[in-house]
């Protein structure tokens, strides 16, 4: 049992743990501020839990596409905890493709619960599909020029040598370019895990549904591997933006001490985030989704303007 | 009898790959016959970079013919050509003067005209109209930029220009790069030269069109990377940023067109006009790095080019013989009539699903690998201090990203109308699985789409090598071990088959583990959720154009869309409805600003020149008059 190998494992078990978990975190602040009591934190485990014992109802129009999407998802999302530095810097699978391999395993992610969606044939599925691969084809393109500026004033673009080298040069951090290759970043994690008020997660007309839409079919076992797998992805998004903007108190070596207290340090800056994200989400509605790209746009050139503010301070 | 050509074609295709593989791995030989013909007779030449695009040619043509052997078993149209088109494919990289590059060049161009036009439909004889002018347009340029070279250095061997090429006006190599990339442009498909290509490959039957987007656009990609780096011995940056730019061009606008396209094999038409786009991308940066003197990096971005040249090879190949099971079973190319195939098809449905996931760049096959190894060469721009440069690759990178995102969206809509759900037709509904020898030929490229995507640690130093020979630099000394690909020392790595062993462990603990828990084993079968329809029908299902429709709303700027609504009511009353058609096309910049205009100009100049012929004997004897004391006066 090497500390990598144990690392690795304790990678994994805080996603997989902590993304029900701050799904469930985000539904009772949000319900805290607009005056109801909301479920407790921890009910998305208690739904899970009923999902996975519940019978599994699948459309006899589907295909093999249908029934292994939601195990792919759940893949994805475990070895992009790999990937990403949630509890140490450099993760088991840090060498094996840095940020662009990991935004293209969430586009693997995607690519199949899109052909889910299409699978079962109802409008609603499609639509989904359509509307989710607009969203995250129009994002993509402000996650790389966003990573690009991170790397072009860290000098690498592996994400653990990103951390590591702005949390030792505070100077970096309180650089403008970082602060608008945050909110760059923000409004595309937003997109991305389906929030406010680009999707609404709680909504319950199909039609103004993207996320939910695409996964209308699922039930039973297949419905708890869909919802835990976007529970990993907003916890791992929120977890590049707290790691990368904020990257104090993340261990680049591996024993317990340090990655205890890193767990401690990311759990504080995950609440923080996650009550910003709240907050957020209780005080704009949704946009019309043809001025979703518009949102994008923005957040594009948020990110040009963080590149170019690199050439210009250089 | 049309089998055994096509056995001759693959034994043939198999023998090029492995002396082309030779090549690669350093063989050289030349073989001279100057007595032949003038300027220079017939030479051809081995060596690494032609070798690997022979080595592609043939590896290529091995399944397509296997695969055509199922599929145009009983067809003799045809046979003659596709063998002359392989045979000159293969003689092009290997051509080593003037002359004998442009024979095997027209040569391949006629053989392909041929197959375009064979089925002898309407659309495919004005498809291949338009070829045979573009792609004589190119050879045009072509012809004129060779001799133009061949008369300023005195010779017409290749390997001659580079050290005579120095000692030019600087104006001159600026010229001549000017007309090849035109020429070489045009085969490649660039964009604005692309109008040939969404029309001529998808008239071609479906093994051609393997070939022709596999491949045979690919040997403009080849001239383009021996006139950028190794004729000319390179060339100042802006050959570099023209070259970036037309990429960065021709792959967004590339998949744009392909998104709002329902013509199955025109759709992957358009792939390849992105494809190429990402590999100039790629060329692009090597020859700014080159220029800068960054022989590091620059073979980083050459490297990429070449693996992306490859992997587009693989998957498009597979891809259009997908399409072309689609379209023996269906009996149509239009994705509106199709759905549900996955159940009838269940093969080609899962070939045509690894050359989706691998053209849309998903990890860990092959078209991720190639698309990341373009992203750490653009990523390290900053090492070339120049404000207007680094401008054209953030240009790049971000084009690159967005054309990523929109290829993932456009095969989701291929795979998925194209496969999925309910039949949309009753010709959908009928049809019937591939037979085993096109199945063996999709079978061999998905295989090759899946080695390739796991083995960068092997392919990418071959490659820098072949691009350390045309660039005449060191290759590069540490490119990591068997497991992990370093690039540019610390800068990133990557390793795919980690990236595939760990996909596979987490796809496999789960599952298993909910097997052993004995969850997921009740399960019901029920038809899809209909809002309370008692009746599910194809007609519910969303569209082709439906799920293209956001694309089609957010670039509206670039499809500029009319909504043609026809409604006719009955003649009493407005009330009753008989019949409503709603179209709403999409009309292309390219034809309308660049190629109408230009067509319009040259038939207003022609309907003038009309007046110098009026027939009259008299007037053609003043012709020749005047004609001869020109000469006279001008000797």
């Amino acid at each position: 049992m090497t500390p990598d190998f144990v690392a690795a494992v304790a990678q994994v078990a805080v996603v997989g743990a902590g993304g029900p978990l701050l799904v469930g975190l985000l539904r009772t602040l949000k319900a805290r501020l607009v005056g109801r009591r909301g479920p407790r934190p921890w009910q998305p485990y208690a739904d899970l839990a009923k999902f996975l014992r519940k019978e599994a109802v699948v459309s006899t129009t589907t295909s093999w596409v249908f029934r292994v999407t939601p195990y792919v998802l759940v893949a994805t999302m475990l070895v992009a905890a790999l990937v990403v530095p949630v509890v140490v810097s450099r993760p088991a699978l840090a060498f094996a493709g840095n940020i662009i391999l990991l935004m293209y395993l969430f586009m693997l992610g995607t690519f199949f619960l899109a052909l889910a969606g299409l699978d079962a044939g109802s409008a609603f599925g499609g639509m989904g599909s359509s509307r989710e691969v607009a969203v995250a084809a129009l994002a993509e393109p402000t996650i790389v020029v966003a990573i690009f500026a991170l790397a072009l004033r860290a000098g690498t673009i592996n994400l653990g040598g990103v951390v590591e080298r702005f949390a030792g040069d505070p100077l970096l951090v309180a650089n403008p370019g970082h602060l608008l290759a945050f909110a760059a970043f923000f409004i595309v994690m937003l997109a991305e895990t389906g929030r406010l008020p680009v999707d609404n997660p709680a909504t319950h007309l199909e039609l103004t549904m993207i996320h939910e839409a695409m996964v209308l079919e699922y039930s039973g076992h297949y419905l708890a591997l869909v919802e835990w797998a976007a529970g990993m992805k907003l916890f791992l998004f929120l977890t590049l933006l707290a790691n990368l903007f904020f990257p104090w108190g993340v261990p680049a070596e591996v024993a317990l001490v340090p990655v205890a207290l890193g767990a401690l340090a990311l759990a504080g800056k995950l609440v923080v985030l996650t009550a910003a994200l709240a907050v957020l989400e209780t005080s704009v509605a949704k946009l019309r989704l043809f001025r979703v790209p518009e949102l994008l746009a923005a957040s594009f050139a948020l990110a040009v303007l963080s590149v170019t503010s690199v050439f210009l301070v250089r | 009898m049309a089998i055994l050509a096509y056995a001759v074609a693959a034994t043939g295709g198999l023998a090029a790959a492995l002396l082309g593989l030779a090549g690669v791995l350093g063989t050289a030989f030349t073989v001279r016959a100057p007595w032949l013909l003038p300027l220079g007779g017939l030479e051809v030449t081995l060596d690494p970079l032609g070798g690997f695009f022979l080595a592609l040619i043939g590896a290529a043509a091995v399944p397509a013919s296997i695969y055509a052997m199922g599929y145009a078993a009983g067809e003799r149209r045809g046979v003659l050509a596709y063998n002359v088109f392989v045979a000159s494919m293969c003689a092009v990289p290997l051509a080593a003067n003037v002359l004998t590059f442009l024979l095997a060049w027209e040569l391949m161009s006629l053989a392909s005209y041929v197959l375009v036009v064979q089925s002898g439909e309407r659309e495919a004889v004005r498809a291949a109209w338009v070829y045979a002018l573009m792609t004589h347009a190119g050879l045009a340029c072509l012809l004129a930029g060779m001799l133009l070279l061949g008369s300023w250095t005195g010779s017409f061997r290749f390997t001659d220009w580079y050290a005579a090429a120095s000692p030019l006006p600087s104006w001159g190599p600026g010229l001549a790069f000017v007309l090849l990339a035109l020429g070489f442009g045009v085969k490649a498909g660039v964009i604005p030269l692309h109008v040939w290509l969404p029309l001529a490959h998808p008239a071609a039957p479906s093994h051609v069109s393997a070939l022709m987007s596999g491949v045979m656009i690919k040997l403009g990609v080849y001239g383009l990377m021996r006139v950028g780096l190794d004729w000319l011995g390179g060339g100042p940056a802006w050959w570099g940023v023209a070259v970036m730019l037309a990429g960065t061009v021709s792959a967004v606008v590339g998949v744009l067109y392909a998104l709002v396209e329902h013509d199955l094999k025109r759709l992957l038409a358009f792939h390849s006009i992105e494809n190429v786009g990402i590999i100039l991308i790629g060329l692009g940066a090597g020859m700014l790095f080159y220029e800068a003197g960054l022989p590091a990096l620059a073979l980083l971005g050459f490297a990429a080019a070449l693996y992306h040249t490859m992997n587009h090879a693989a998957f498009k190949a597979l891809l259009f013989l997908g399409a072309g099971a689609v379209l023996h079973a269906a009996g149509t190319r239009d994705m509106e009539r199709m759905g549900g195939l996955i159940k009838r098809m269940p093969w080609t449905a899962a070939c045509f699903m690894v050359g989706s996931a691998a053209i849309a760049a998903l990890p860990p096959l092959n078209g991720f690998v190639s698309e990341w190894l373009t992203f750490q060469a653009l990523l390290q721009n900053l090492k070339i201090d120049r404000p207007e440069v680094n401008l054209v690759f953030a240009l790049g990178i971000a084009g690159l990203a967005l054309t990523g995102g929109l290829a993932m969206a456009c095969f989701v809509k291929a795979f998925g109308i194209t496969f999925l759900a309910l039949p949309r037709s009753e010709a959908a509904a009928r049809a019937h699985e591939a037979g085993r020898a096109m199945r063996v030929g999709m079978g061999l490229l998905a295989l090759a789409c899946v080695v390739l995507g796991l083995a960068p640690t092997l392919v990418v130093p071959a490659l820098a090598k072949i691009g350390a020979d045309v660039m005449h630099v060191p290759a590069p000394a540490d490119v990591g071990g068997w497991l992990t690909l370093n690039v540019s020392g610390e800068f990133a790595s990557l390793s795919t088959l980690a990236v595939a062993a760990a996909l596979v462990t987490a796809l496999a603990v789960p599952a298993a583990t909910l097997a052993l828990a004995g969850i997921g084993r009740r399960r019901r079968l029920y038809e899809t959720w209909g809002c309370g329809r008692l009746l599910q029908t194809s007609r519910m299902e969303y569209t082709a154009t439906a799920f293209a429709n956001p694309f089609k709303r957010v670039f509206d700027f670039f499809y500029r869309p009319v909504t043609q609504l026809d409604i006719e009511v009955h003649p009493e009353s407005r009330l009753f409805v008989r019949r409503i058609e709603y179209a709403n096309p999409t009309s292309s910049i390219f034809e309308d600003w660049l190629y109408r205009p230009a067509l319009d100009a040259l038939h207003r100049w022609a309907r003038r020149a009309r007046g110098l012929q009026s027939g009259s004997a008299n007037l053609y004897l003043t012709y020749i008059l005047a004609a001869l004391l020109a000469l006279l006066v001008l000797a």
